[in-house]
């Protein structure tokens, strides 16, 4: 890996409105020199609004935008140095591949000669050299982004903006994409702001996640932490799959149907609750035919996964979703009783009126 | 299932069909030829008959012997240069930053830019009459100036073709890209939009030529001589040579209708995603707006 050129990047508590609509309110977020930050959200909730800021795409209605010291907030799109690669395709169709990479250093006055040689050389960095004298629409679209990722890491950027830019692309192809550009997001050191509504792919590729809902962010952390100790019952509801299961809180615990499960918060008070469990906390355990209890229940559909399989346990009054390995879930078919334990994680609790189904 | 295998009474019902299908399109394009080269054919006829009955090109030879008429001829082409110009200076700029930056303005200039179609030339003669009569006055009385009104005369026309153009790309993530490549706004536009609506600012440029080449109610009326007027006024004197005037401008029209149909297929070759409209057909618009 080469030595990590990235800077510091800064959003303080940035506001944009549209109308009476408010977009951002008070963001304030820090990518760390060289760090990979994904901003993970439902539609609508202000993470491509403020990477369109970062970039200078759109101007503030309040705070600042620093990057690397320098106060960035009143400058043009143009003037910041920012590379950027969007969700839709943006390569210029009139130009092949090596052209287009070439655009930025060309707006450099970079002399031809140079420009050609440093637009095949990231060409390279991305593995599609071969295809330098292509027009877009001679290449696949995961080709176009990886020359989309090219020209924007041409210009040498302080910062790297990537807009849901794997959302127009197939599964396979997706997944391929995902780790090209965190193996030339490491190799080049460059920091990076990941924008998507993918939680797999914001979990998979960034060092931190920030989960943004109604223009604020609700947590930001390693994806670890973000998926196994969500700040908020949005975050835990938003990022995996959680069940809702009804439950009493006692002394900084939860009691759900029978078994006690810690409180991420346990200073919560006491009272009727709504516990979020992931489906990877409940098993199952043994055969339920002839067993009783409030965690014995009717399997109703088994989901194949590949390595692990989601099965849905009917319960009476609600449903439940285990998350098992495919061998372990192929031994309960889908009519056969079983009985469910729940792992003792900590969970997060919601006071809200039960929903009494897996989200 | 596959050529190879299809039975020989379907293959054979497929090919009367392909047959029947390449027939209708024969007869329509010979139609179609017909219907333009006819008058076409007459006017060279005409513009070569000799008094006694043999060919000469006597009428072309002495379109040089009019001063008036290449004065005419040299002004007509002027103003077509210049309203093509103007036109595109003002249209093609206008309508990205609209795009781009004022998109709830789009139905106002769509309707500003339509409304020359719904008036006839002749209230706007009498409209543009004491505009020019000042400006005859106090800046320039050069035919030059009919430049302005013609500008208004071909908004419509031209709006359409170069809308349609802007509609084949994504004027908005092409932009951005180009911005935060760190290119200027006239870089956007000169190096990243202007070569993806070539197509579409070729047409609109033929559409301005031709419709300046063939106006004649304006500039008659607000009493300068461009082509048209002296063709009408040369009709009066001299028959044969307005004829192969006419000709002549229709020709010349062809001619920047086929260079363009070229310029087109080559670029639809390269970038056939990135087309806008290409051979609209058009010819001079021999005596429009009147």
């Amino acid at each position: 890996m080469s030595e990590r050129r990235g800077v510091e990047v800064r959003l303080e508590n940035l506001v944009r409105r549209y109308g009476t609509v408010t977009a951002l309110d008070g963001l304030s977020l820090t990518l760390a020199p060289g760090e990979l930050v994904a901003l993970l959200g439902p539609s609508g909730c202000g993470k491509t609004t403020a990477l369109r800021l970062l970039a200078g795409l759109e101007e503030a209605d309040g705070g600042r935008v620093v990057i690397g010291g320098d106060d960035v907030t009143g400058l043009p799109a143009n003037k910041r140095n920012i590379g950027m690669v969007f969700q839709a395709y943006s390569l210029f169709p009139h130009m092949v591949a090596w052209e287009n990479v070439a655009f930025g250093l060309q707006m450099r006055r970079v002399g031809l000669a140079e420009r050609k040689k440093r637009a095949l050389e990231v060409l390279e960095l991305v593995g599609l050299e071969k295809f330098a004298n292509r027009y877009a629409n001679q290449m696949s679209g995961g080709q176009q982004q990886r020359v989309a990722l090219a020209r924007a890491l041409a210009i040498q950027p302080q910062v790297l903006l990537l807009d849901e830019p794997l959302s127009a692309l197939d599964a396979k192809v997706r997944s391929r994409l995902r780790d090209e550009i965190r193996r030339v997001q490491l190799e080049v050191g460059i920091t990076t702001l990941f924008v998507t509504h993918d939680q797999e792919e914001a979990l998979a590729i960034a060092d931190r996640v920030g989960v943004m809902q109604a223009g604020k962010l609700e947590q930001l952390g390693p994806p670890t932490l973000v998926y196994s100790r969500p700040a908020t019952p949005f975050v835990a509801d938003f990022v995996g799959l959680t069940n809702r299961m009804e439950g009493t809180v006692r002394r900084g615990s939860v009691e759900v149907r029978g078994q006690t499960i810690p409180l991420v918060h346990p200073e919560a008070a006491d009272g009727p609750a709504i516990a979020l469990v992931r489906p990877e906390a409940v098993s199952i355990e043994g055969n339920g035919e002839a067993a009783q209890g409030p965690l014995v229940g009717t399997v109703i559909a088994v989901a194949f996964l590949g390595a692990v399989s989601r099965v849905t346990v009917d319960l009476g009054d609600t449903t439940v979703l285990a998350q098992l390995p495919t061998s372990a879930a192929s031994e309960h078919p889908a009519g056969s009783k079983v009985r469910l334990t729940l792992r003792p994680d900590p969970v997060l609790i919601q006071r809200e009126e039960p929903a009494a189904t897996a989200s | 299932m596959a050529v190879g295998t299809m039975p020989a009474k379907t293959r054979s019902v497929q090919r009367t069909k392909w047959l029947k299908l390449q027939v209708y399109r024969y007869v329509v394009f010979a139609l179609a030829g017909i219907f333009f080269l006819v008058p076409l054919g007459a006017m060279f006829e005409f513009s070569t008959r000799g008094n006694a009955g043999q060919r000469t090109l006597e009428y072309w030879r002495s379109i040089p012997d009019y001063p008036d008429l290449t004065t005419a001829i040299i002004a007509s082409l002027q103003l077509a240069l210049i309203t093509s110009l103007a036109m595109l200076v003002l249209l093609v700029p206008t309508m990205v930053w609209v795009r781009l930056k004022l998109p709830r303005l789009t139905r106002i200039v769509e309707f500003i830019c339509l409304l020359p179609l719904t008036i006839p030339a002749i209230v706007l003669v009498v409209g543009l009459f004491p505009m020019y009569l000042w400006l005859g006055t106090n800046v320039s009385d050069s035919i030059l100036t009919l430049a302005f009104a013609y500008v208004v005369l071909v908004l419509p026309y031209c709006y359409r073709t170069l809308h349609a153009g802007l509609g084949a790309i994504d004027v908005k993530t092409l932009s951005e890209a180009a911005r935060s490549l760190g290119a200027s706004w006239f870089d956007v536009m000169w190096r990243v939009i202007v070569p993806n609506i070539s197509n579409a600012i070729l047409n609109a440029t033929l559409l301005s030529v031709a419709l300046v080449l063939g106006e004649y109610t304006i500039a008659n009326n607000l009493l300068y001589n461009n082509l048209q007027v002296e063709l009408v006024h040369l009709g009066r004197d001299n028959a044969g040579v307005s004829i192969a005037v006419a000709a002549a401008a229709l020709l010349f029209a062809f001619v920047l209708l086929i260079a363009i149909t070229f310029v087109g297929s080559r670029r639809r070759r390269l970038h056939p995603e990135s087309e806008g409209i290409t051979g609209l057909g058009v010819g001079p618009v021999q005596g429009s707006a009147g």
